[in-house]
């Protein structure tokens, strides 16, 4: 067995800018890879000298790559976001649960994502697209504060474009340029004709918005279960070994990041837990 | 098989003997104001004739009347100093995508002196860090290299309470060996294969029952002569259930945040990481050290600490050990040692915390 709490070094071979602090770079394996993600799962990833945070799958890897869409708000992050091709980093994982949309075949699929919340979701679409007549009705709503804040924005409006899929995209305030939708992703969220035995929600943005669409889809009689979120704790092991990704009974590197709405609701409700 | 007893002298030898066969042989020493567990090269080391004095935010030695070397409740450092050390390099790499582990050689540590709680603690440790999919390497070659030998305790302190958590005054399995200390001689039962070869090694003769019988006597009158309880509630329910109880605003007003707690409880496993490079920035390390839920810092995600408050990192920790870690690990992660009691600058006692959580819950 590999060593959990060693890095595998990768290197950098593609970065695209996506916005003005959200990068998606492609890494390949130096020696060793790692064994395959799954969507939703995360890598711990270390950047030379300056430190190591959790990072989810924002692409498929079927060729052994690695894809992931970083947003720079802190140190790690930002060295990690500024990663020129060629640049080496310590991946470990994958680690965490998965979204598991083939388990949702049959169903209605609702991906509703926030900011930098779309890059884990990516994964959800692009495995749906690729196995579209398993699924029903395919909806992605995705909310941006601005217009030039969404991630892969090309590949959103080649979405939109299909006929087999429904996209929604919405800005949080008006702006110049943008003839969209204008306000939070609960708004057409709560517009949409649901089949709710028959549907299965995947959210993933900021805890409120995730909270406020959770709460939407609930009042549109989905069973929690129905509903997943991605949670986002302080990690340092990635490997339920640190302690510091608890919330309450979970310890989200293991337990999470993906669980359903019914175990996070009475989590998620709780200030400071 | 049965009892064994042994000669008081006779502890020399089985600390000689663990020494010979390449142990490293750590257990209660004196400092100058606590029992400090350390390498012992002989077993005069032992603090022979030292007691200690525990309270809420109390801990004295005191001597003795008589000679007893283990009469002495569970001190500030616990074993996990050994198994789970406070600090130590996880890899190092030069930067061209190699990682090397740290390749520490495993030391073999026999542990003289385990009690009960204490026991109990290192299986939780073995249970969160070994246990799982991802095992700690480091912690599991330490473990698996273990020779223990327990005592079962015949001199509770004012701030155990074991009886009530299932975990002692006797300890439980898992020992190599288990001694009674008596007023002249050490009875003696050896729980493993590797114990009873070593027993065969020393100077022993067969328990009278009258022996084993003072030994059975003193361990049920040590359960009733604790300082404390631990309120038979359900306490997983009862924590899960007092989330938002205002208590916890109660419990912050005394609680300075300190971690004290955190660091001499023989469970809290907690980690968080170190990253360093030298001037070249060449050459980058990973190192791990302990942390607790109480630093502000413990639950930093972008934008802030998610527990900033007292309050909420208290919780945190009283319902880790008491509730949650049921969820995560499938027990208590409290084993009654009183530790976290006697080392609280304000003397926060958890047993009076769950006391008053209790009542607020039927209000
Ligand atoms: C499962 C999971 C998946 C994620 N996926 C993505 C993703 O796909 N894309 C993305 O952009 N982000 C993702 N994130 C968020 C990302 O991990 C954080 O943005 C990142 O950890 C920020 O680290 P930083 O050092 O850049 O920023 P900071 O906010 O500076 O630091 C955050 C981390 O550094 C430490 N830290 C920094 N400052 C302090 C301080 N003052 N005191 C104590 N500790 C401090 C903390 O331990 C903390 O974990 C994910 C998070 C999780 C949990
Ligand atoms: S919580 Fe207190 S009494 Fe319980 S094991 Fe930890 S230090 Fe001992
Ligand atoms: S109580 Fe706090 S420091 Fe101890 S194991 Fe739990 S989270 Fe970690
Ligand atoms: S990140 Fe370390 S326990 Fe979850």
């Amino acid at each position: 067995m590999t060593e959990p709490m060693l890095p595998v070094g990768y290197r950098v071979i593609d970065r695209t800018v996506e916005t003005h602090d959200s990068a998606t770079i492609q890494l390949e394996p130096i020696d060793r890879s790692l064994d395959r993600f799954r969507p939703g799962q995360f890598a711990m990833m270390y950047a030379y000298g300056v430190g190591e945070v959790p990072i989810s799958i924002s692409g498929i890897g079927d060729d052994g790559t690695l894809t992931h869409t970083i947003r720079s708000v802190g140190a790690v992050s930002r060295a990690l976001h500024d990663a020129r091709p060629g640049t080496v980093i310590g991946v470990r994982g994958p680690f965490g649960t998965t979204w598991a949309p083939e388990g949702a075949a049959g169903n209605d699929l609702v991906v509703v994502a926030g900011g930098v919340g779309l890059a884990p979701l990516r994964p959800v679409v692009l495995s749906a697209l690729a196995a579209r007549s398993a699924y029903s009705r395919v909806v992605v709503i995705a909310g941006a504060r601005t217009p030039d804040e969404f991630l892969f924005r090309a590949e959103l409006d080649a979405w939109t474009a299909r006929d087999d899929l429904d996209v929604e995209l919405t800005v949080d305030q008006p702006a110049a340029g943008w003839d969209g939708t204008v306000g939070f992703v609960t708004e057409p969220l709560a517009r949409l004709r649901l089949d709710p035995e028959r549907t299965v929600a995947f959210l993933c943005g900021p805890e409120p918005m995730m909270r406020f669409s959770a709460r939407v889809l609930l009042r549109a009689q989905m069973p929690s279960d129905r509903i997943h979120v991605s949670l986002e704790r302080s990690m340092k092991c990635g490997i339920a070994l640190c302690g510091h990704c608890q919330l309450g009974p979970l310890l989200v590197c293991r337990d999470g990041p993906v669980v359903t709405y019914t175990v996070a609701e009475p989590l998620l409700t709780v200030p400071e837990l | 098989m049965g009892h064994a007893t042994i000669d008081t002298d006779e502890l020399g030898t089985l600390v000689q003997v663990l020494i010979a066969d390449g142990y490293q042989v750590i257990g209660p020493t004196m400092t100058g104001s606590a029992i400090e567990l350390a390498e012992l090269t002989d077993a005069g080391q032992l603090p022979a004739g030292w007691g200690v004095e525990t309270g809420p935010g109390h801990y004295r030695l005191h001597r003795r009347e008589d000679d007893a070397m283990f009469a002495h409740s569970a001190g500030p450092q616990s074993w996990k100093t050994f198994l789970h050390p406070p600090r130590r390099k996880l890899w190092s790499s030069d930067t061209d995508g190699s990682f090397q582990g740290a390749d520490e050689e495993t030391p073999r540590y026999a542990l003289l002196g385990v009690r009960g709680c204490d026991l109990a603690a290192i299986g939780k440790l073995r249970d969160v860090l070994g246990g799982g999919t991802y095992p700690d390497s480091s912690f599991q070659a330490r473990h698996q290299a273990l020779f223990i030998v327990a005592v079962n305790c015949t001199e509770p302190g004012e701030v155990c309470f074991c009886a009530s958590m299932g975990t002692g005054p006797a300890a439980g399995p898992g020992a190599d060996l288990t001694l009674t200390e008596m007023s002249d001689h050490f009875l003696v039962e050896a729980g493993t294969d590797a114990g009873r070869e070593l027993l065969a090694r020393i100077d022993h003769r067969d328990a009278t029952t009258d022996e084993t019988g003072a030994a059975r006597s003193a361990l049920e009158m040590a359960a009733h002569r604790m300082g404390r309880a631990m309120p038979e509630v359900d306490l997983r329910a009862l924590l899960a259930g007092s989330r938002e109880s205002s208590h916890w605003e109660d419990v912050a007003e005394r609680c300075l945040t300190c971690g004290n707690c955190t660091m001499v409880c023989p469970t809290c496993f907690c980690t968080t990481t170190e990253d360093v490079t030298d001037l070249t920035g060449d050459h980058a390390e990973r190192w791990q050290h302990w942390s607790s839920c109480f630093e502000l810092d413990f639950s930093h995600v972008h934008g802030g600490s998610v527990r900033s408050s007292g309050e909420s990192r208290y919780r945190q920790w009283l319902t880790h050990k008491l509730s949650t870690w049921y969820d995560q690990f499938g027990g208590s992660g409290c084993v009654g040692c009183g530790r976290c009691i006697a080392w609280c600058p304000v003397g926060i006692d958890l047993t009076e915390e769950i006391s008053r959580l209790a009542e607020s819950a039927h209000d």
